[in-house]
């Protein structure tokens, strides 16, 4: 039996350009095992003198869709391992990986009550995990999530987004432009703060189970904020990316 | 654990010199310093602050913030590595040695492990061998400044040796026990240990 967690080596069926600087790989994986919808798998790129570098993406897909995963790789300037994801890698390349990975930073259909889900950025990805599982596994509890990104060109998901809400099986979806909002914009348009949250958490209840999830910042300020709305420091789970300055 | 598998087209960058000899397996240099905490903050006020020492124990010892304070201080630069890969080189921390706290108390011949609990319910367990002779510390301040709140202030536990799981933010305390008890991220998949030099990532590693 294959030790678990072991490294495999899966292949790229499909890159999809999400955002201009989000990217979706589908892999293909030879020891596939069912995810739990918020956790996520090491990639590890090896050159030819034996130099490794390895990262952490968060798992895009619903664990009912086997064989496979997506994962949606955001570039960061200078990142060693997104930009040779994003430019280098081809359907059809090989790449190793390991995983499912991640234990507290979950979400599953069988967990009642209500969810909120708060992303920044590059965030989305594992809540989006957890929002396509909750499609997958026909769930109807009452969903709400709150997005924030720099422009309308970059919410990933936008469109698969809209037709969910359109499904009205519960879920509803609320986006804020930070820096620039197209013309007739209807949402949001400011960082998350309070006043944004009591609005679009409020109607969830105390007893809501909130997964927030994007650079530290804005987790540290959303966590806060439902803390003092009163909703168990517990139920509150965060995962946060990117550089901090120190 | 090196694969003979190779990244087509994959160079990496490389980084002349004698700060890649210093990276452990997997992981990346970063100047920056992460937050990667799994919920809200804590925020315990100072006159309510306590740093206990118990369990297998001759006594339990508890000292306030203030009583805290008194306790002589070092200086520590350390190497940090996270799981999540990233590795600090020469991080200035200040604070106080476990060896320092265990002065005050003593400590049963069969406490071989122990746990360190946080306010917010954290909790990581460390192997005692793996704490003594200048291997961990309380850490009051980083890089100068009182330790922010989003790192783990007013104090956190740092086990430089092992990957920084181990390093207990918002430290109330910790207990000594005969056995090992898996702390928070241990019981969510990582390892008991967590060498980065042995890649002690998860469970199974």
């Amino acid at each position: 039996m294959k030790n678990p967690l072991s490294w495999q080596i899966a292949t790229v069926r499909k890159i999809k350009v999400e955002t201009p600087r989000a990217k979706s790989f589908t892999l293909e994986l030879p020891d596939w095992t069912p995810h739990r919808a918020g956790q996520h798998y090491d990639v590890r790129l090896t050159a030819e003198d034996g130099y490794q570098a390895q990262r952490s993406y968060s798992i895009a897909s619903e664990p009912e869709r086997e064989g496979e995963v997506d994962l949606t790789v955001e570039r960061i300037a200078d990142g060693e391992v997104s930009n040779y994801m994003h430019d280098v890698l081809i359907e059809g390349d090989k790449i190793e990986v390991r995983g499912p990975i991640g234990g507290y930073f979950v979400w599953e259909s069988s967990i009642r009550g209500p969810l909120l889900l708060v992303a920044g950025g590059s965030g989305i990805v594992p809540l989006m995990s957890m929002i396509r599982h909750r499609r997958a596994a026909q769930s109807d509890a009452p969903t709400r999530l709150l997005y924030s990104s720099r422009s309308i060109d970059d919410i990933i998901y936008r469109h698969e987004l809209e037709a969910l809400t359109a499904g009205k099986d519960g879920l509803a979806v609320f986006y804020t432009l930070t820096r620039s909002q197209p013309a007739g914009w209807k949402g949001f348009a400011r960082r998350i703060d309070a006043g944004m949250l009591s609005e679009v958490a409020g109607p969830l209840g105390k007893e809501a189970q909130a997964f927030i999830c994007g650079p530290t910042q804005l987790v540290e300020a959303a966590a806060e904020v439902l803390v003092g709305m009163g909703l168990n420091a517990g139920h509150i789970r965060t995962e946060r990316f990117g550089p901090t300055g120190g | 654990m090196a694969s003979n598998f190779v990244s087509r087209g994959f160079v990496g960058k490389r980084r002349a010199g004698e700060k890649t000899n210093r990276l452990p397996p997997g992981q990346y240099l970063t100047d920056d310093f992460p937050v990667l905490s799994a919920g809200p903050t804590p925020h315990t006020p100072l006159e309510q602050w306590t740093f206990t020492v118990d369990g297998l124990v001759r006594e339990k010892t508890t000292w306030t913030w203030a009583e805290f304070l008194q306790l002589p201080m070092q200086a520590f630069t350390a190497d940090i590595s996270c799981v999540t890969k990233w590795t600090h080189l020469d991080m200035r921390w200040e604070g106080v040695s476990l060896d320092t706290l265990l002065e005050h108390v003593e400590l049963d011949r069969t406490a071989l492990y122990l746990t360190a609990y946080s306010d917010g319910g954290y909790t990581t367990n460390l192997p005692v061998p793996d704490i003594l002779n200048g291997q961990s510390f309380i850490a009051l301040r980083y890089d100068g400044r009182p330790l922010a709140p989003e790192h783990g202030g007013p104090a956190r536990m740092v086990v430089p040796h092992l990957y920084f799981w181990k390093s207990a933010k918002w430290i109330r305390g910790i207990r000594f026990m005969e056995k090992d008890k898996q702390g928070f991220w241990e019981s969510a998949g990582y390892h008991r240990r967590g060498d980065p030099w042995k890649e002690e990532r998860y469970w199974n590693d």
